[in-house]
């Protein structure tokens, strides 16, 4: 059957000998390795519970009044785009089901996204000659920081509403043009013209989604092309040499109950943990909100980021060049990924290694690369917690202007601290695995010795 | 006669006939517990004016800045809802009254309501009736008025320098009275601005909103992206990391 | 129709017989190596494998149903567990049940300079026929760009990109009515101290940011308005923009001191970042990112007690922008 199978498509295409070198692809050994495997599945869940969405979903601004099943909110005016929103959750069969397990798989797929940049990192992955596939991933994270965004703004709930405004007040705050990008985005000032939901839509169900497919499949070409970087585990991983499992038999049943298991978790969580409960939201209006609203803990490092500066609009004359939420809102996270970005040609310069590297470095044998990337990610963990800092008070009692003035120091005071240590603790572990290294060479050489001379005493 | 009325379930009719000796007993506690900082029948106590030559009057009566709001014509209702809620005794000048364990007795909360209704003509302990309100009415009313410091669900929030509680333990007798009395920094609404049936609205909704709709599943605290943040990183994450490892162990461990 | 049939006949016998051929040996040698059996782990596979079938069987089952309560968590729960039955039957598979074979590979080289040379040649080569090549890419330049240009105008239409006029323009005009989201109007003599009330413009768009008010009554001897600011209250009554000027949120909490002499002082708070503005001094920046105080609306009140707009703000609504302090909001109808 294979056989015949194998031959209809051969004869068609001539790929048999793609076919074979892409079962015979071999993935390296280590778990790490999967992390990105997770996002891709995730993505996988969110295009297919999107999909689904999308066919009960409006985009409509129309203003309609709730007759629903959901008691409190009978009798209450709302868009006619939050409406299908609940009856997303309410009136479709398993459409709560399919709601949050979109909502859980963004939520995941962008974890899985941290994890694997994360792993990248530490590891030096993006060396050459994999930086095209670093910098894609990069655009790839932003684009789904962008579509997260959306969706979670399409429902039209009160935290819809307000995470839009502060949107709409970040998109105003860049110098120049903020004005002019903002009125040409929303049609005009906030809340805009009901084009603007449209817009809105068509980004996150085609151009965005598309844009990542795009640059996902683009992402694993030239991760094939590449193959897989490896940790030095044995003698036998080189520079030249890869060593791993075979795609087929060996990496298929794995990677598909790696599939299985993302989807099966997803699911589970979109079934038994509650997640957006938009009806308990109610609906938006722009002179309504609530305290303690949030975004989707992705753009948590951006609420912190809001909060933490100081009342400030950067203004010359009667000109203003820097109102206040840009810093937080635009300039922050553009630092963070032209970080990212730039690093790897900071990092040649400084080392001057401009090598190519198919073997990965552990984190302790870059102890610059480990000392920089984990006070840059200090300095965003304490910002993500700063945005909590509301919720703190209120479950610990700590007070919240008081956590403000702590984090706006730490800030910048940790990030030297974590780097100096880290580097620190780089160096050590390395002087601990030269001397055990000098201690075992010592040993065999000893053991060497001590056999020659029972040897030569034999003899004699 | 009007606030032993109002007093909830049986108590009320016992608590009627002995009226005067209520009251007795109610100064009584309250020379003991409250004069410091609510003043001689319940006159108040200024604090003193640090920067003004002419100190307050009473500065040199009072040990360690005590001071406090008049308590004449707060009536039952004020009375009423800051011994039952612990509120006060306050723990510490200045602060904001956050719910305590009750220090008080039910008799000597009954006495000390008498004896502060006593001092003035004040508002009785209002009895609403919730389940005569509207629900959707109620939550529109709760969003407008109370979400801002609240939250939507009522699960607490932050406003600078003080922390509007969570109402997941207030009763309805007492959300009513909190919304006539406005404590600590919270606005106080009149029944001008919300009258006693849309009072009743609201009040359903903030106790349907203890339980409400969690047709979703595990409600993690109605708060939104806070704690789905955690369950996807504590548990989403670490399960699906723990699987990676498994998968991923394949050759040296065989 | 009975050709059809017969077709169909003879391809299923086709079918069949091919079906039962027995699989050619090739006399080649193993690709994959041999591995032992393991029937123990095959039958917990299997088990595995039975249960997915089950539960995926059981998620049609409650979808058919829709009686259960907690309908979405018997949804969740099935489904979900028949994928991770499924991912434990191919976990145990993968790790019992196949070879896995440790194999090495050569690396694929990073570069190939005779390939890059060759391109860059065919590249240099193709232009000889071309006498004036640099002019030649100058006009392709002009071209590909004028084209770009022209195919991205289009993009103006979104909205009114370069007339900023849209951000200073308020529906409050001198003498407009404030009411409530009812569309009452609001009677000075009903606003009290110690709260708050939203307020609109009466007949005009209720979402449009610069509609919406905070108004509050604060006694006359606390207020502590800047000159130009000193006859936009009425009676001690002040109303502001609603609208917080760092991000556009709607500023909905009113902290307001019981006890005035230790508590904090009255101020607007936005929920969204805490951004804290005074509503004695006419909306100055107590606390939080805010970079611009509250703009303020100038009322009075009419013969009827009625509460009206008095002008404009004193500063543009909403969150700051490039020109958000060249321009105020101009008063429509003048005096």
């Amino acid at each position: 059957m294979i056989r015949k199978l194998v031959g209809f498509l051969d004869r068609r295409s001539g790929t048999a000998p793609l076919l074979r070198k892409t079962l015979r692809y071999l993935f390296p050994d280590h778990w790490s390795f999967l992390l990105g495997e997770v996002a891709l599945y995730a993505f996988v869940v969110l295009v297919a519970t999107g999909t689904y969405l999308a066919l009960f979903y409006r985009d409509s601004t129309k203003d309609v009044v709730y007759h629903g099943p959901y008691a409190p909110l009978q009798g209450q005016h709302m868009t006619e785009a939050y409406h299908s929103a609940l009856d997303l959750s309410f009136t479709v069969k398993a459409g709560l089901l399919m709601r949050q397990t979109h909502h859980w798989a963004a939520n995941i797929f962008v974890a899985a996204i941290v994890l694997h940049l994360l792993r990248i990192f530490f590891t030096g992955a993006y060396r050459k000659p994999r930086g095209l596939t670093y910098v894609i991933g990069l655009l790839m994270l932003f684009t789904v920081l962008l579509e997260g965004y959306l969706g979670y703004s399409l429902v039209d709930d009160l935290l819809s509403g307000m995470g839009l405004a502060i949107g709409y007040g970040v998109a105003l705050s860049i110098p120049f043009v903020g004005a002019n990008l903002a009125a040409l985005i929303w049609d005009g000032p906030f809340p805009g013209s009901p084009a603007f939901f449209s817009r809105m839509y068509i980004a996150h169900v085609f151009i965005l989604p598309a844009l990542i497919a795009t640059l996902l499949a683009l992402h694993l070409a030239l991760v094939a092309l590449r193959h897989h970087t490896q940790f030095k585990q044995t003698p036998r991983e080189t520079q030249r040499k890869i060593v791993g499992v075979p795609t087929y038999p060996g990496q298929t049943p794995r990677s598909l109950g790696l599939l299985s298991f993302v989807v099966g978790t997803l699911f589970l969580l979109g079934g038994l943990v509650q997640i957006n409960p938009i009806w308990l939201w109610g609906p938006y209006h722009t002179y309504a909100a609530e305290n303690g609203a949030q975004p989707d803990w992705y753009l948590g490092w951006l609420i912190g980021a809001l909060r933490l500066m100081p009342s400030w609009d950067f203004v010359i004359g009667h000109y203003t060049l820097v109102p206040n939420p840009f810093w937080g809102g635009a300039a922050f996270p553009l630092l963070v990924f032209g970080f990212l970005l730039l690093w790897p040609a900071l990092e040649r310069r400084f080392t001057g290694d401009d090598g190519y590297h198919n073997l990965l470095d552990r984190p302790r044998d870059a102890p610059m690369r480990t000392a920089v990337g984990l006070g840059v990610f200090t300095g965003v963990l304490l910002v993500f917690l700063a945005g909590a800092s509301d919720r703190v008070d209120v479950m610990f009692g700590i007070g919240y202007s008081a956590q403000i003035w702590v984090y706006r120091v730490l800030v910048f005071v940790a990030p030297v601290v974590v780097g100096l240590i880290a580097y620190r603790v780089c160096i050590e572990l390395q002087k601990g695995e030269e001397v055990e290294r000098e201690r075992k060479r010592a040993e065999a050489e000893a053991d060497a010795i001590s056999r020659r001379d029972q040897l030569a005493r034999e003899y004699v | 006669m009007l606030f032993a009325l109002a007093l909830p379930g049986a108590a009320s009719a016992a608590a009627q006939p002995q009226q005067g000796d209520l009251v007795a007993r109610g100064k009584h506690l309250y020379g003991q517990y409250c004069i410091a900082c609510h003043g001689a029948n319940g006159r108040g106590v200024e604090p003193p004016v640090p920067n003004s030559a002419g100190a307050a009057p009473q500065r040199a009566q009072n040990q360690q800045n005590a001071a406090g709001p008049s308590l004449q014509g707060v009536g039952a209702l004020a009375a009423d809802f800051y011994l039952r809620t612990g509120y006060m005794p306050l723990r510490e000048i200045g602060k904001q009254p956050r719910r305590n364990r009750v220090l008080f007795s039910e008799d000597q909360i009954r006495a000390l309501v008498a004896y502060v209704a006593s001092l003035g003509n004040g508002p009785p302990i209002p009895q609403p009736q919730p389940e005569r309100g509207n629900l959707s009415e109620g939550m529109k009313l709760f969003t407008e008025h109370c979400a801002g410091c609240h939250q939507v669900v009522a699960e607490g929030g932050y406003v600078t320098g003080a922390v509007p509680p969570p109402l997941e333990n207030s009763t309805a007798v007492q959300i009513a009275q909190a919304v006539r009395i406005g404590p600590y920094v919270m606005p106080r609404f009149s029944e001008k601005q919300i009258s006693d049936r849309e009072l009743d609205s609201i009040i359903r909704y903030v106790q349907y909103a203890k339980h409400p709709d969690d047709r979703g599943g595990w409600a993690i605290g109605h708060l939104g992206p806070v704690p789905e943040g955690l369950v996807t990183w504590f548990l989403a994450a670490t399960a699906l990391i723990t699987v990676c490892i498994v998968i991923g162990k394949r050759l040296k461990s065989e | 129709m009975s050709r059809a049939k017969d077709f169909l006949v003879s391809g299923a016998v086709l079918l069949v017989s091919r079906l039962r051929r027995k699989p050619k040996l090739h006399g080649r040698e193993r690709v994959v190596p041999t591995g032992a059996a393991s029937p123990g782990w095959e039958l917990v596979a299997l088990l595995l494998l039975l249960a997915a079938a089950l539960c995926a069987v059981g998620f049609i089952v409650v979808y058919v149903l829709d009686r259960l309560s907690h309908q979405t968590q018997w949804l969740g729960l099935s489904l979900g567990l028949s994928f991770v039955f499924l991912a434990a039957a191919l976990i145990v598979t993968a790790k019992h049940l196949i070879v896995t074979e440790e194999l090495e590979d050569d690396y694929p080289l990073v570069e190939y300079p005779e390939e890059q040379e060759t391109i860059a040649q065919v590249v240099d080569e193709s232009g000889s026929r071309l006498t004036r090549s640099g002019l030649f890419k100058l006009g392709l330049g002009a071209a590909g760009g004028a084209i770009g240009l022209a195919v991205l105008t289009p993009i103006a239409s979104l909205g009114p990109g370069i007339d900023m006029d849209a951000f200073v323009r308020t529906p409050w005009r001198r003498g407009r009515r404030l009411v409530d989201e009812q569309g009452r109007p609001l009677r000075a003599a009903d606003i009290e101290e110690d709260t708050f009330y939203t307020a609109f413009p009466e007949h005009a768009d209720k979402e449009e940011l610069a509609s919406s008010l905070v108004v509050v009554r604060l006694p006359e001897s606390e207020l502590r308005l800047p000159p130009e600011l000193a006859r936009f209250p009425a009676n001690g009554i002040v109303a502001y923009s609603k609208i917080c000027t760092h991000a556009g949120c709607a500023i909905n909490l009113y902290r307001t001191p019981l006890f005035k002499p230790i508590e904090p002082k009255p101020a607007l708070v936005c929920p969204c970042h805490y951004s804290t503005f005074d509503v004695a001094t006419g909306g100055d920046v107590l606390f939080g990112p805010a970079g611009r105080k509250l703009p303020m609306l100038p009322i009075y009140v009419d013969a009827n007690g009625e509460l009206r707009a008095a002008g404009n703000f004193d500063g543009p609504v909403g969150p700051s922008w490039w020109g958000v302090r060249m321009r105020k909001p101009e008063n429509g109808s003048g005096a």
